[in-house]
């Protein structure tokens, strides 16, 4: 036993061989997890974080297989040389200070994102962390093309080894209690249930955790600005990237999409006339889908008055126009192309569904200056505020978090 | 003709013409009714823009999905009508529908499906054989589906025994005794597909092997609860009869169709193998991808309508069946109406997301 100020605190055994028992390494091994807690952090951004980072893009980028698969494309972007150090710019210890990894970072991705992990990881990678990344049970296709590259990458840079874990299991709390045991950040995607899932798993005394919960968004399009625009199909298109993309089902789809300026029914039938096309064209539609969309329809009618289906004839594109926007209406939110719609008059009007802290993305067409008038009410939600094919883009500052803060811990020196 | 009228006439007698006028009077009668005394039904339809003055066909009526009957306490009549309140046998963990009956609803309910069912086994009652456990009928206050199902059929058997105890097990005994006394007589059984041949069939096929065997060769069987669970161990309809036919020498097997959210408007298996509806209710095939009528022979999602329901909005429904539709009017079997066929269930939507699903846990 260790004593601290009187206090006798269990040596840590909780990363004992029989609770690891069951996981499955994609990259690193039980020996790396091992001694991950006493592996050295290091700065945000050093050379050879920067260096492994690039390998990994290059390597992702020359990968026949990969380009298949646009997302994988992005993360490859995301990670490339020019990008990370325009983060470190931006990402810079003040005077007097220097930062460093906090640690061990213990990620839950998803488990119906394909690569969100990727991000999670190079985001705790770049901040100097030791990484031990759960991955998702489902067997996306991209998740095997990465994790070729990553283990490309640490054969080609041995010393990254120790920050490296992905592993898989089958969420047993037994593992879940030993991850958490050694982590310095725990990082949990996934929504509310898996965070309710992890927090009966307890973390360190010093340990602090980033929790991506249930979020909505919505999107507000300037009618002016947009019927203005010389290039509507991709603004549509942009537009179904936030949206269909990922079924209307990631925390940053807009649900609700939100009208002003002075030619909103103009604006309306271009954007939606066109979105229909792109969707027939790309969507690939179940036949449950209609079933529920309707089943949504007819549960926000049943809740509240001022409900009305705009057929389109066709259920991949799926509009409820409402008369007030009231609060309570993302309980009533529906994926795969089902959109709430509201002609406004005033933006503080979108008080009644942005005061909730559930409330994240607000994609825009027009001024952002606009959202001033209504981010001044105090409103408790909207964590960001982006032009529309941004929704998705991935940043250190997300969720209303600084990831990059979070990871990292402050030495001050004076 | 109105309602009171077709309670009068034998159930599978309207032709196309006859019927959709008939549907169309009471099916926008009910929507009226329900429109006035349920208030979130007033909205949905609202919603969904729906004029009176512009219906021309009942095919026109909005269709509720039943998932709302779950989601949704759904009356048209004040609390202390309601006379009964019937549930479906959801499975551990999913919710249940929740479905209120008036005495007048459910009277009729019991009215059209005696008719139903007569047109099939003859008017007489018989002694029945309950192919299931006494315990699923217990609790009266909260009627399963299967229990219902059971209490409904039970007004076909003069004298009723049940095959199976609260384990599930065979009595043999019992069977047999009951089967000597009426013997010569021709004998109802009923039960649910699955407990059927989980329970029952293989069991025989077992005691077959020892040597005993029974004869229910003057046996007429009406089965429903669909062919999800059968589908798993590649029991086709066909091979259901034929395996019972061979172990036991059951000749009339019927299968149904039916929901607990529209209850006595069953629709029965006839002698040719078709599902059949009735003058009481109909089944609408729609196109996932804009909810038109299909063709006759292209499959889609079911809408089943009736016009039993007066104390909840249940008169039109889209069902999460896909099913086709055979033929109308033509049946070699004589009797009037659509005959269709259901295929099965739609699959659930994998949808991608940031929030991770747990569904698979709860089946």
């Amino acid at each position: 036993m260790l004593r601290y100020g009187g206090a006798a605190i269990p040596m840590q055994k909780s990363l004992d061989k029989e609770n690891l028992q069951g996981i499955q390494y994609l990259a690193g091994s039980e020996e790396i997890l091992a001694h991950m807690p006493e592996v050295e952090a290091r700065e945000p951004f050093c050379g050879e974080i920067e260096e492994f980072l690039n390998f990994l893009s290059k390597t992702l980028l020359s990968m026949p297989e990969a380009k298949l698969y646009p997302d994988v494309v992005t993360f490859a972007f995301w990670i490339r040389r020019s990008s990370v150090k325009k983060l470190a710019e931006r990402f810079q210890a003040e005077e007097n200070c220097i930062h460093l990894g906090r640690g061990v970072a213990f990620h839950i991705a998803p488990s119906n994102v394909a690569v969100n992990y990727a991000y999670s990881f190079a985001a705790g990678f770049m901040t100097g962390n030791a990484n031990v990344v759960r991955i998702p049970s489902k067997d996306f296709p991209q998740i095997s093309i990465i994790n070729k590259a990553v283990n490309m990458a640490l054969e080609q840079y041995p010393a990254c080894r120790p920050y490296i874990c992905f592993v898989r299991y089958g969420r047993e709390q037994r593992i879940n209690d030993a991850l958490s045991s050694i982590a310095d950040t725990r990082i949990v995607w996934g929504g509310d249930r898996t965070i309710a899932e992890l927090r009966k798993s307890p973390l360190g005394p010093r340990a602090s955790e980033i929790t991506f919960a249930d979020r909505y968004s919505l999107a507000v399009i300037d009618s002016d600005a947009y019927l203005a625009a010389d290039n509507q199909p991709r603004i549509v298109d942009d537009f179904y990237n936030d949206t269909y993309l990922t079924d209307q089902n990631a925390c940053t789809s807009p649900r609700l999409v939100v009208w002003c300026g002075s030619q909103t029914a103009r604006a309306k039938e271009r954007f939606w006339s066109l979105l229909l096309e792109r969707v027939q064209k790309k969507y690939e539609f179940q036949s449950i889908q209609g079933v529920n969309k309707l089943t949504n329809a007819f549960l926000a009618a049943a809740a509240q008055e001022g409900t009305h289906m705009i057929s389109c004839g066709d259920n991949r594109l799926v509009r409820i126009s409402l008369d007030h926007l009231f609060e309570g209406l993302m309980d009533f939110r529906g994926d795969s192309g089902y959109f709430y719609e509201y002609d406004c008059q005033d933006i503080r009007d979108l008080k009644a569904v942005c005061d909730d802290t559930h409330c994240q993305t607000v994609s825009y067409i027009g001024d952002p200056q606009m959202f001033l008038p209504l981010l001044k009410t105090g409103v408790r939600g909207i964590d960001r505020i982006v032009p529309v094919g941004k929704t998705m883009d991935f940043d250190l500052i997300w969720d209303g978090y600084n990831l990059y803060e979070r990871l990292t811990r402050t030495i001050h020196i004076s | 003709m109105n309602f009171e009228d077709m309670l009068q006439t034998s159930p599978y007698s309207l032709d196309k013409e006859e019927k959709g006028r008939f549907l169309t009077e009471r099916l926008g009668e009910l929507t009226e009714k329900h429109r006035e005394s349920c208030p979130q039904y007033r909205n949905m339809l609202e919603s969904a823009g729906y004029d009176s003055q512009k219906l021309c066909s009942y095919k026109e009526l909005p269709f509720l999905p039943v998932r709302l009957f779950k989601e949704l306490e759904l009356r048209s009549v004040p609390k202390e009508e309601v006379v009964k309140t019937m549930t479906s046998s959801g499975t551990t963990g999913q919710a249940v529908s929740k479905i209120y009956l008036d005495r007048v609803t459910s009277a009729n309910q019991q009215k059209v499906m005696v008719k139903i069912v007569s047109d099939f086994t003859g008017s007489s009652r018989m002694p029945m054989i309950i192919l299931d456990c006494p315990s699923v009928v217990k609790n009266r206050q909260m009627f399963s589906a299967r229990g219902a199902g059971i209490l409904g059929f039970s007004i076909f058997g003069a004298k009723r025994i049940y095959a199976l105890d609260d384990d599930m097990k065979l009595d043999v005994d019992g069977l047999k005794a009951f089967l000597e006394k009426y013997q010569g007589q021709r004998i109802f059984l009923f039960g649910f597909t699955f407990m059927i041949w989980q329970h029952f069939y293989k069991e025989l096929v077992r005691l077959k092997e020892e040597g005993i065997t029974f004869d229910l060769s003057e046996g007429v069987l009406i089965h429903g609860g669909g062919w999800k669970k059968l589908i798993n161990e590649a029991v086709s309809p066909q091979e259901f009869g034929q395996r019972l036919q061979e172990v036991c020498g059951l000749r009339h097997v019927h299968d149904y169709y039916g929901m607990v959210e529209q209850t006595g408007c069953i629709y029965m298996e006839c002698e040719c193998g078709h599902l059949h509806a009735s003058n009481f209710s109909d089944v609408i095939v729609r196109r996932p991808l804009d909810f038109a009528e299909c063709e006759m022979g292209e499959k889609g999602i079911i809408q089943v309508v009736s016009t039993l329901p007066e104390s909840y909005p249940g008169h039109s429904l889209l069902t999460e069946d896909e099913g086709v539709v055979l033929g109308e009017d033509d049946c070699p079997c004589g009797r009037k109406g659509k005959y269709f066929k259901v295929i099965g269930r739609l699959k659930n939507a994998e949808i991608r997301g940031c929030s991770d699903t747990y569904a698979e846990k709860f089946r």
